[in-house]
């Protein structure tokens, strides 16, 4: 009878979607390909491909790189172009230098982005895509994190022509 | 083009509406350029006016086909003003529009500055972003002498003390 408790067969299919960190202290430089969904909180300087995952840049994270990834989400620095089949979300306090090519974008209050944003409309024939976002791409769906915060709350007021 | 800095409504408004987007936040960018020390004096530095031209400015003559500067002109001075306007003028194609607000209470120390979100064809969210010394009070005289290279120059009166300058390249 063995003592180490019963483990679930852990599978080491190369498809499976899992999520990789990349720590706090990590720094990588040079080019990045996942075949799953990445998390960076170091320091990453290079290219980064993903095609079919999401990238999370964390609030530590630091990443001067090109970028091609299925989702992105910025809450730390990113200097680089980025390109997503899907969308890219800037949160509050991120800094996002460079230039996006991208179906959806969502910007949230206290973000900074410099660079040009070129929405490129996703095909119809994705379901998941068209059931999450019904209105034009650039929109913000309903459940957005963009909300107004104190800053919009408090004093704004309409120039109406 | 637009200097108000990324927002959602606007990004969306705009994108919506089939154009590549530009996005920065000008008055930002002046801060970090001249906001070591006086804020005015530092734009009188030709190498900071450079740095700030060739980080802010930094595109091909006639790349876009329009450019919403909002407020930020009245917060630069001088020859620095003289340069923007002229880079700005440089980097709209022919036929293209521009539009800045310039405030119209003259005897005021500080003026309040936005964040411009525009909403849709009729709206325009004006969201408090503090207050701020303007380099000079603006009169038509000066603002139709500013934007003398454009080819037109349209003046409308809105409210909160806003004038709307609409120019055509």
């Amino acid at each position: 009878m063995s003592s180490i408790p019963n483990r679930p067969t852990e599978s080491f299919d190369a498809t499976r979607t899992g999520n990789a960190v990349l720590g706090k202290s990590v720094v990588v430089k040079g080019q990045i390909l996942s075949r799953e969904d990445l998390t960076i909180d170091g320091e990453v300087e290079g290219t980064i491909e993903m095609q079919e995952h999401r990238l999370t840049i964390g609030q530590n994270g630091k990443v001067r790189a090109s970028v091609k990834a299925r989702e992105v989400i910025v809450l730390g620095t990113l200097h680089g172009n980025v390109e997503t089949g899907d969308r890219i979300d800037i949160r509050k306090e991120a800094k996002l230098v460079g230039d996006i090519r991208t179906a959806r974008i969502v910007i949230e209050d206290g973000a900074y982005f410099k660079g040009n944003v070129d929405i490129v409309r996703a095909e119809l024939a994705k379901p998941s895509a068209a059931a999450s976002a019904p209105k034009p791409s650039a929109a913000p769906p309903a459940n957005s994190p963009v909300s107004a915060g104190p800053a919009m709350a408090a004093g704004v007021g309409e120039v109406k022509r | 083009m637009d200097l108000a800095g990324a927002n959602q409504s606007t990004m969306a408004f705009l994108t919506n509406l089939g154009h590549r987007v530009y996005s920065d936040d000008f008055l930002l960018q002046m801060d970090r350029c001249f906001g070591d020390g006086d804020f005015y004096e530092n734009q009188s530095d030709p190498q900071k006016m450079a740095q700030f031209l060739s980080s802010a400015l930094d595109y091909p003559d006639q790349h876009f086909d329009g450019a919403l500067v909002w407020d930020s002109l009245e917060f630069l001075s001088g020859p620095l003003l003289e340069s923007v306007v002229g880079r700005l003028s440089n980097m709209l194609r022919p036929g293209s529009y521009m539009l800045a607000l310039f405030h119209n209470e003259e005897r005021v120390e500080t003026i309040p500055t936005y964040s411009y979100r525009i909403q849709d064809r009729k709206t325009m969210l004006l969201a408090p972003r503090g207050r701020r010394r303007p380099a000079q009070f603006f009169n038509n005289r000066s603002l139709e002498k500013l934007f003398q290279d454009f080819e037109s120059v349209k003046f409308f009166l809105t409210r909160d003390h806003l004038r709307e300058v609409i120019v055509r390249r």
